[in-house]
């Protein structure tokens, strides 16, 4: 009887630390939340959920967006996911997602999805990029590159072969060719191929990372490596990395603001895009998510996560086309490179 | 072992020279203290890589951790940004991992150790739970996208908190089920054959003594696999955990479908950013994640000491 008795007891206290443990872990989480939910009082009656996926790229301007659109509709609930563009297509074209955030246009076989899903969407561009191809510090020869050299350092058949700076253009000097870029699924790995080596594809021979500061480590820390990323990271690590002019057939530009907006900073600059279900935009909490989102007035958000602002003209076309609800792509062929917003939408 | 035991009589036996036995001591001893030596730096080398590491992260880190960084949500803005989403979200996928893991881990555990017959098929089991507590966290990811966002999706509600907790569980079951055996093995059979004697049935003796005294192991076991489970980031990564979120799951059973982030999850966001001032940040969040896995261990052992205390 002793001998039960106190084994009872164990089953008691174990069963109670069980039940402890888990109340404590959901009360943790009600107490604060019911805090949160409460205090802050509704600005607009809108609610309801939006899950926002794609592009690591055009997550930083949703991301912002997000924050300030539900600041002022605090029953709206916005969620953004890193899939990369490719990953957040997929799960938009299975109609799991309601914007897809996307750093190229949408692609023949995910226009094919969708289709195939019944998805129909409202493609707006949101801002510029300048992706910046960089070397490190020291390094004195680099100052400008012609398109074509590019072209010759980072092409299919350059794999095995071009290892050396003087291969790429014999004033180069005699040092190895060490080059760092995107993973594979990037967008900006998709559109940095389609500007610079267009039908052969991309070497496969370089490191490659889906952390872009792991890239600018590595160009940061050898004198003779090489790569590439979007113009918020060069701009963050304007000490310690130096950018390529590109010499897209008229002379040497350097990306910035001015290059970007004039076009000149080419084929290298390239919209952002987030493409919106057809469906979701009826409901009224995503179409004003999405005309928060088009707002000029909403501009500097874009600056502020280090991309660039398009023309408000731009925003005032896009934003129609959403009013229209006007379905499908302006880029039927997949590509931006030298294609004109204004003129397009 | 009375020789080794007592070194100063061996001093005396060396005197004797018409002993044969020869115990050279000096170069014994050196021997010992050379073995000693080694065994010092081992841990000391192990202690300097830990200690190295967490002044690095505190001295980055802890500049940024006060009260708004815990209970603020997440923001573009590095001074303005907080981890409370993704601290609860942690918080919500342990229970349910516990929840779920530990009755059918240790239900298991009990069950292949003391009921099953040894025949090709419960070999066959045991096989392959060992296999699975080796295979890497991101199969695990992949078939919880599988089974729980998309089959499942019903229930789950897609890329949950729910579906992110079940995929952990999974992860967890083999660890949880290979310690409550050993936990099991090491209840010396002599209690089980004196429950027996006394007319016990096996529930009995499996419920009372059994049980009982493989407790504090059981925990132990169980509260470090769910400390691995919390330090996990590729799986509910693949599952669907966001990158920027600014609410909690809701407390109700709507909220096991609600959409959630995780503090490795956070950690890597802010560390991927261009801007150099979420790195301190990130810091801070690893931080926090420390200290959410040392009250884990301390939990653990608390526990086992206060089991072991009770035994019979």
């Amino acid at each position: 009887m002793f001998l039960k008795h106190k084994s009872m007891n164990l089953f008691r206290y174990v069963s109670l630390a069980i039940l402890v443990a888990s109340v404590s872990a959901c009360t943790g989480g009600e107490t604060s939340n019911n805090g949160n939910s409460s205090s802050s009082g509704a600005d607009s009656d809108l609610s309801g959920k939006i899950t926002i996926d794609g592009s690591s790229t055009v997550l930083l301007i949703s991301e912002a967006m997000a924050e300030e659109f539900q600041a002022e509709n605090k029953g709206v609930q916005v969620t953004v996911g890193k899939s990369g563009t490719g990953g957040g297509f997929k799960k938009f074209c299975a109609g799991q997602t309601e914007i897809s955030d996307a750093s190229r246009p949408i692609k023949k076989k995910e226009i094919d999805l969708c289709a195939q899903n019944n998805v129909e969407y409202i493609e707006v561009p949101v801002a510029f990029d300048a992706l910046s191809v960089v070397v490190n510090k020291e390094n004195d020869w680099a100052q400008c590159m012609k398109v074509d050299e590019l072209k010759t350092i980072w092409e299919k058949g350059a794999q095995g072969k071009i290892n050396k700076w003087n291969q790429v253009n014999p004033k180069f000097p005699d040092a190895p060719l060490t080059l760092l870029g995107p993973g594979t699924d990037s967008g900006t790995f998709d559109y940095f191929n389609e500007a610079i080596t267009d039908e052969e594809g991309s070497r496969g021979d370089f490191a490659t990372s889906e952390d872009d500061n792991t890239i600018v480590r590595g160009v940061a820390g050898d004198k003779n490596a090489m790569g590439y990323f979007g113009y918020a990271y060069y701009e963050e690590n304007k000490g310690t990395l130096k950018a390529v002019e590109i010499d897209g057939g008229d002379g040497c530009v350097a990306p910035s603001d001015t290059t970007v907006l004039d076009g000149t900073y080419a084929p290298l600059a390239r919209p952002l895009f987030i493409y919106i279900s057809k469906k979701a935009i009826e409901r009224p909490e995503v179409k004003a998510f999405v005309e928060y989102y088009m707002d000029a007035e909403n501009k500097e958000l874009v600056g502020d996560v280090g991309y660039f602002p398009l023309p408000d003209e731009v925003y005032t076309k896009a934003l129609a086309r959403v009013q229209e609800g006007k379905t499908g792509t302006v880029f039927p062929e997949g590509k931006t490179v030298g294609v004109k917003l204004t003129d397009v939408l | 072992m009375t020789l080794s035991s007592n070194p100063r009589d061996l001093s005396d036996l060396q005197g004797d020279a018409n002993s044969q036995f020869k115990p050279n001591l000096r170069s014994r001893y050196r021997l010992d203290r050379a073995f000693e030596l080694l065994t010092w730096l081992a841990t000391l080398i192990s202690l300097i890589v830990l200690v190295t590491l967490l002044f690095d992260v505190i001295g980055d880190g802890a500049g940024s951790l006060n009260w708004d960084f815990l209970t603020s949500p997440p923001s573009r803005r590095a001074a303005r940004a907080g981890l409370w989403p993704a601290l609860v979200g942690t918080v919500w996928l342990l229970g349910i991992t516990a929840v779920v893991a530990f009755p059918i881990g240790v239900g298991s555990g009990i069950f292949l150790e003391e009921f099953a017959p040894d025949n090709w098929f419960t070999r066959l089991i045991e096989i392959n739970v060992g296999n699975l507590a080796a295979v890497p966290s991101i199969v695990y990811g992949l078939l919880g996208l599988t089974v729980f966002v998309d089959i499942l999706r019903p229930i789950t509600g897609g890329t949950s908190v729910l579906a992110g907790g079940l995929t952990l569980a999974l992860l967890i079951l083999p660890i949880i089920i290979v310690s409550t055996r050993e936990a099991l093995r090491a209840v010396p059979s002599s209690l089980r054959q004196g429950g027996f004697a006394l007319g016990a049935t096996r529930w009995q003796v499996i419920r009372d003594l059994v049980f009982a005294q493989s407790l504090p192991g059981i925990l132990t076991g169980t509260i470090l696999a769910l400390s691995r489970a919390i330090g996990e980031t590729a799986p509910i990564l693949v599952v669907g955990a966001a990158g920027y979120i600014a609410f909690t799951p809701p407390l109700s059973l709507e909220g096991l479908q609600s959409d959630f982030t995780a503090l490795p999850i956070q950690i890597y966001v802010w560390i991927s950013r261009a801007k150099k001032d979420f790195e301190p940040i990130a810091a801070g969040g690893i931080v926090v994640l420390l200290v959410v896995l040392l009250l884990m261990n301390t939990s653990a052992i608390l526990l086992r000491n206060k089991f072991q205390n009770k035994k019979l």
